[in-house]
């Protein structure tokens, strides 16, 4: 009797953390579940057919992704371009040029600025960087480079690039935070070693710390990949918003989260709304692949495996 | 090694530096500019009206967002009422008894999720409270920046809780202490700084949030008078003010974003004050 009044609050403890610890994963079915459903009538459709068409017209009730899927790959692509050597930049002033009394305050300032919210981004990007980009780098950029097809459009401001450009500012200190705790966790006796033998710092940061901290670097730039694809308000402000495919950089374009935040309260067509849930359904899958695969990486890099 | 080579490795030594300093400087450039801005277009919208006042029709002088702000409290709240304990719970099952390939599953779940889109969150509690409810609502609003939430917390108290030493939970045991009041009562306490500290940077990362209000909240212009019916908050206003044509509106949306900015700023630095006050005990 006595035993058994001592176990009834261990089990009840136990079931409530598992059961929370499950909340997750049934949250992550209920996901897939309830978009799937919702986006049912537009999968039969359209079918396949749907990630390849580059149709998108409420009035007729056309609905194809591709546009979209291309604007969030391509958008993702140049914000990566542009970020990933300025994070790694940004990491290895952080971790071996910066003063040493400084270094604190240039890292917590760094996280400060990943914690600042998408919309503030996408606020600056319209308002400050478009109207500059209109005005003075655009047509300087088609003057100079106009023969190469993708620097020849008209000089608006928003567009591919600018959403791209913003995208990147967005994610560097992200990344430049994670890449930074991956460059701190190489070991200082192998840095003073290699610095004993004569090396330049770059040749410590090339040689010894880049290597040993590969994996989680790598690691740290799929996790901002995936923040990237999946970022909406920062590409909504200044994307443009237009369902066509160019080659140019200039002309305005969206993405698939873009459109969401766009025309989501606008559906009125029970089949538009469920085209646009699909489109949140192919989003979900496309980053819940790139960070998973991230976290393989990670897991798979970490001493000890797992327990991270 | 030859003196040409050294003087050249010193060469690509100052290059490859020079690189890394000026990436740094770029990234600072952006950084203070953005802040700059909001500041400089925002600080002068931000007066008594706008903390107290309705908005008002474009146009009309004078009024603010103070339904806004409110109702982004509102939601806020709500989504630590959702996220807040399930999340510790579940960060407790993957410290003190995530052993297993269930638990590794749960746990790589949790980390993808932490960075999951928003929007497809706000999709999702679109498809399962607002059509069902046939209606916009604060409390569907609440949901998703719980959902949002839950992760985040997870993982920052699954990290927290295993700093607390071996030595600690065995010296309870023990002494024939149940393992459910050891954590509660030494574990939970030992980790409380870190905890608090993991929940506040949570809250301001869910409060800036967007894009999964757009479907679940939507906004309305009037005071917040039920959890059931579509609630203000401050960055769908700011979306919809900055988007519009109206200048008055778009010094609001400002306004809005300098507060916001300023409030999750704030709370990022005090918090990390009050967990470095906390270790050094």
């Amino acid at each position: 009797m006595l035993k058994n009044r001592g176990r009834t609050p261990e089990l009840l403890f136990q079931f409530l953390t598992r059961f929370s610890g499950s909340f997750i994963l049934i949250l992550l079915c209920a996901m897939l579940i309830s978009l799937t459903w919702e986006a049912w009538p537009s999968i039969q459709k359209f079918g396949i057919g749907f990630l390849f068409s580059t149709e998108w017209d409420p009035v007729r009730g056309n609905f194809g992704a591709l546009t979209t899927i291309v604007g969030t790959v391509l958008s993702t692509a140049i914000a990566m371009i542009i970020a990933v050597p300025l994070a790694i930049g940004v990491a290895i002033f952080l971790t071996e040029l910066a003063p040493f009394s400084l270094r604190p305050i240039f890292g917590t300032a760094i996280e400060l600025l990943a914690a600042i919210p998408s919309i503030i981004y996408g606020m600056w990007g319209l308002f400050s960087l478009a109207p500059i980009l209109a005005d003075h780098v655009q047509p300087w950029i088609t003057e100079h480079f106009g023969f190469i097809p993708l620097f020849d459009g008209p000089p608006m401001g928003v567009g591919m690039f600018t959403a791209g450009l913003v995208l990147s500012i967005m994610i560097l200190p992200f990344m430049a935070s994670v890449i930074r705790d991956c460059f701190l966790m190489a070991p200082q006796v192998l840095k003073e070693s290699a610095y004993g033998l004569g090396a330049t710092t770059w040749e410590v940061v090339k040689d010894v710390v880049i290597p040993y901290s590969k994996r989680g670097v790598i690691g740290g730039l799929f996790l901002g990949l995936g923040r990237a694809l999946g970022e909406t308000m920062a590409v909504t402000f200044v994307i443009g918003n237009a369902h066509e495919l160019s080659i140019s950089l200039f002309d305005p374009a969206n993405t698939i989260a873009s459109t969401l935040a766009n025309e989501f309260t606008e559906a009125s067509d029970p089949l538009y709304l469920s085209a646009l849930i699909e489109l949140g359904l192919v989003l979900f899958m496309i980053t819940f692949i790139i960070l998973g695969l991230a976290e393989w990486w990670l897991n798979k890099s970490s001493p000890g495996g797992k327990s991270r | 090694m030859t003196l040409r080579s050294r003087s050249l490795r010193k060469f690509v030594n100052l290059v490859a530096l020079i690189c890394a300093s000026v990436s740094a400087l770029i990234g600072i450039f952006f950084l203070v500019w953005i802040l700059w801005e909001i500041t400089g277009k925002g600080i002068s919208s931000v007066n008594w009206e706008f903390f107290s006042e309705l908005p008002t029709p474009p146009g009309e002088p004078g009024g603010g967002l103070a339904n806004a702000i409110v109702g982004s409290i509102i939601i806020t709240l709500l989504a630590m009422v959702l996220g807040v304990p399930i999340g510790i719970l579940a960060g407790t099952y993957l410290s003190e008894f995530g052993h297993g390939r269930f638990a590794d599953l749960i746990r790589f779940i949790t980390n993808t999720f932490v960075s999951a889109p928003s929007i497809v969150v706000g999709v999702f509690v679109y498809s399962i409270m607002v059509v069902p409810m046939k209606s916009f609502s604060g409390l569907a609003g609440g949901v998703s920046l719980g959902i949002i939430m839950l992760p985040v917390i997870t993982r920052t108290t699954e990290e927290i809780l295993r700093l607390v030493p071996v030595g600690l939970r065995e010296a309870a045991l023990a002494l024939g202490t149940p393992y459910w009041k050891m954590v509660v009562s030494i574990v939970y306490r030992a980790a409380k700084t870190g905890m608090i500290t993991g929940v506040i940077l949570a809250v301001a990362r869910v409060s800036g949030e967007t894009a999964p209000l757009l479907f679940t909240a939507l906004n309305s212009p009037y005071w917040p008078s039920g959890l059931t019916e579509p609630m203000a908050n401050l960055t769908v206003t700011i979306f919809n003010y900055a988007m519009s044509p109206y200048e008055d509106w778009q010094a609001k949306a400002w306004g809005g974003a300098f507060l916001i900015t300023a409030a999750i700023l704030a709370i990022n630095i005090l918090s990390r004050l009050f967990a470095q006050r906390g270790s050094k005990k």
